[in-house]
């Protein structure tokens, strides 16, 4: 525990954002593998945050470590520090105030237990300056937030939720104060701490869901590098701020590398994870001519590059753009508690003086005036309000997380509930996004065999498919020899005496005298060929989630035709949408996608967009609420409002569902605080309170909240 | 009222205890990375402690 006083004076500690840190084995081996390296004192994971916190010697360097971290095999990336800190030391904050809070309220209420069971004179007395002892400490701790934000909003002539209960525990301490020092009967101490304890609960349970809440579009930008090596006209390399990089100036980039610049591969064969751009895990062959995004990852062999676009012209820094802006109107969304709140403070305000004015009317005299006032006031404390929203939204997000679906920002919920019209996008939304063989596989004798050997000799994705494709079916691999791959081309070994070859069509019928045996070619795909003999066009397609036609059908069922659109031509679209019975709009740009949504909620719609790729990041965006796959891309990820795992669609209209549900509860939950308010409040009106009433009343109707709100466990189906 | 006398200051102070020692843990990062924690027990063997 005291290691860091161990530690020569001359340590620093750094953090880093890890990538690819999934489970236990990874912390493990990020924390063994960092603390093995010579000047690294000690290594720790926050997996919650997906950061690591290492405390070095000064002669260690942020990119020394960077690069250790890379060997061990995660891509790390300094963390600069302070963002995002705001929220968490809120959410400590109101933690620590609710402890107390709790702590006060329950010691309290055991004083004021006995004191409601008859404690005479002066221990009635005694009982009620312990009270006053315990109480007026924690509530000048745990109201700070609410007096300072009722503060603020009188400063400037507003008021809001925190007006009425700022005022109203500040004058029932007061006026309890002064029942205690001149021996009245009622003092009101475990009212005001405890209506601040359930306020408590309601603000942390609200700033856990608000702090998931990041817009992390700067954060996309932050994966391109600053700087990338330039190679000059006399061939020698420096580093150059990847902003100044000019369109035309050649660009060295070598393995393992993040791309700094938008360019064309003038010299090199490699695969470059384009991940952040497509949600594609699998890497995606490169060869001279072809075209590289800043921001992906450069994987097997240097690459020299010419650049097209640097800094703010690239693809990424455009689409964040597009995202930024985008992202706009949502933050105008006004929650629902806070419209609530609106028209509930003068409300109470208004009540609390009447009935003090009406009382001083009637001729009660100030003092119990004042009490009926005071007691108007807790008793419509909003606490069950305070609640009935957060409960909700905590508990049914819960149930949804352990079905696989995660919410990122806290109003999705409520946003998701009004939804009614839905977009989905193709490639791995509808489809899982990886392609396997539809149509032209070998099936003469020994073929199969023969594939799979073949396929099981290369990484590239359509070998990988075969290979998986074949393997289902238990074959044994052939036996071949001299096997070798070319890149770009394909694989070509020695069968039984023959050559045989797997690869791009036009290369790999070279070899073959006879005419094809399929020759379909409207799908991607490879030709197998077998010299002097068969020739197979084999022809790939993506496949549809397995209960994409379910998952549709059951949100046509709850009133939401969904529509497709997709990027990719009107011939694939079309299919996909017959095959899952909706309309399908082919070729559509990101720029399209985005104003078709602006079209539809111009039009009094609001969207839920489903989406994965870089391309849907500014749709998403401007849809009123929107999913994406866990297997999308850095962007869809940080664009949408909830994440979905595994290979089904189902998650779509579960989470439709259990908004909906959520919302329900949500009615229901305002319907019962506020019918508990409609029959107390005549009560104190009436100046029939007592504090065990107010005690009564508060507690039951947030009791009865949150047990309402608990139902939502199951709201995932 | 000798025995209230003493009950009330010793239940205060082991509620005060247990509110210190929840502000301890807050304050001493025992709630900053709950998902590890859950995670950390799989693994094998612990590399020495961290401040």
């Amino acid at each position: 525990m005291t290691a860091a006083t161990l530690d020569p004076a001359d340590t620093l500690r750094s953090e880093f954002a890890v990538e690819g840190l999934r489970c236990a084995n990874c912390i493990a081996r990020l924390e063994h593998g960092l603390a093995s390296v010579p000047g690294v004192r000690g290594a720790r994971v926050n997996f919650t945050t997906r950061r690591v916190a290492v405390r070095h010697g000064a002669e260690l360097e942020a990119a020394d470590l960077c690069e250790a971290m890379r060997r061990i095999g995660f891509e790390a990336h300094l963390f600069a520090g302070t963002e995002a800190t705001q929220d968490k030391r809120e959410s400590r904050a109101l933690m620590l105030a609710l402890a107390v809070a709790g702590f006060a309220s329950m010691n309290v209420m055991l004083l004021s237990v006995s004191v409601w069971s008859g404690a005479e004179g002066p221990t009635r007395d005694l009982f009620h300056w312990l009270s006053a002892l315990i109480a007026i400490p924690a509530i000048a701790y745990a109201g700070r937030s609410f007096f300072i934000s009722a503060w603020r909003a009188l400063q400037y002539g507003r008021t809001n939720m925190d007006v009425p209960i700022a005022i109203g525990v500040v004058l029932t301490t007061a006026m309890s104060l002064y029942e205690t020092a001149t021996g009245g009967p009622h003092a009101y101490f475990d009212g005001a701490i405890m209506l601040l304890f359930f306020l408590l609960a309601g603000r942390f349970l609200d700033s856990v869901m608000r702090a998931r809440a990041q817009d992390g579009v700067a954060q996309l930008l932050r994966l391109v590098p600053k700087d990338v090596m330039l190679i000059g006209p006399d061939g020698s390399v420096r580093s150059h701020a990847a902003a100044l990089v000019e369109p035309g100036m050649r660009v060295l980039v070598a393995a393992g590398e993040r791309i700094g610049v938008d360019g064309i591969v003038q010299s090199g064969c490699s695969s470059v994870d384009r991940a952040l751009v497509t949600g594609e895990s699998a890497p995606e062959p490169v060869e001279p001519g072809g075209r590289v995004l800043a921001g992906t990852i450069n994987l097997t062999a240097p690459l020299t590059l010419r650049a097209t676009a640097a800094g703010p012209d690239t693809v990424i820094a455009d689409i964040a753009r597009l995202m930024e802006s985008a992202g706009q109107s949502r933050s105008r969304y006004v929650r629902i508690a806070d419209r609530a709140s609106r028209l509930y403070a003068p409300a109470v305000h208004s009540l609390a003086a009447l009935s003090f004015l009406g009382w001083l009317v009637a001729g009660a005299g100030v003092h119990q005036s004042a009490m009926i006032a005071i007691a108007v006031l807790i008793i419509t404390c909003p606490c069950a309000l305070g609640l009935a929203v957060p409960i909700a939204q905590v508990v049914a997000s819960r149930a949804l997380m352990r079905a696989g679906i995660l919410i990122k920002d806290g109003s999705a919920l409520e946003r998701l509930a009004e939804v009614d019209e839905v977009l989905l996008d193709k490639t791995g939304t509808v489809t899982l996004g990886s392609l396997i063989p539809v149509e032209g596989m070998p099936e003469l004798p020994g073929e199969p065999a023969l594939l799979i050997a073949l396929a099981q000799a290369s990484r590239h994705p359509l070998s990988v498919a075969l290979a998986r494709s074949v393997g289902e079916r238990n074959v044994t691999p052939a036996l071949i020899d001299e096997v070798e791959e070319t890149p770009g081309l394909g694989i070509r070994a020695r069968w039984d005496g023959r050559e045989v070859r797997l690869g791009r069509d036009d290369w790999a019928r070279g070899i073959a005298s006879a005419t094809p045996v399929s020759t379909a070619a409207t799908l991607a795909g490879c030709t197998l060929a077998i010299e002097g003999g068969a020739v197979h066009r084999i022809g790939f397609a993506d496949r549809l989630r397995p209960d994409a036609v379910e998952a549709v059908a059951r949100l046509r069922a709850q009133g939401l035709p969904a529509m497709l659109v997709s990027g990719d031509s009107a011939v694939v679209v079309a299919e996909a949408s017959r095959r899952l019975g909706i309309l399908g709009l082919p070729r559509t740009s990101p720029a399209a996608k985005h104003e078709t949504i602006d079209r539809l909620q111009r039009g009094g719609h609001r969207v839920l967009m489903v989406g994965d790729g870089l391309n849907d990041g500014p749709a998403l965006k401007a849809a009123h609420v929107s999913m994406a796959p866990a297997s999308a891309s850095d962007v869809g990820q940080l664009a949408a409002d909830l994440l979905f795992f595994g290979d089904r669609l189902a998650p779509v209209p579960i989470a439709v569902s259990a908004a909906r549900r959520t919302m329900r509860v949500v009615r229901q939950n305002f319907a019962i605080a506020i019918g508990y308010n409609v029959l107390a409040v005549p009560l104190a009106i009436a100046g029939l309170v007592t504090p065990l009433i107010a005690a009564l009343a508060m507690s039951g109707s947030s009791l009865i909240v949150v047990a309402n709100a608990l139902r939502l466990r199951g709201a995932a189906r | 009222m000798n025995g209230v006398a003493l009950l009330i200051p010793i239940a205060l102070a082991l509620g005060l205890l247990g509110l210190a020692s929840f502000f301890w843990a807050a304050r001493s990062g025992q709630f900053e990375d709950l998902d590890g924690a859950a995670l950390r027990i799989l693994i094998d063997e612990e590399p020495e402690s961290w401040d």
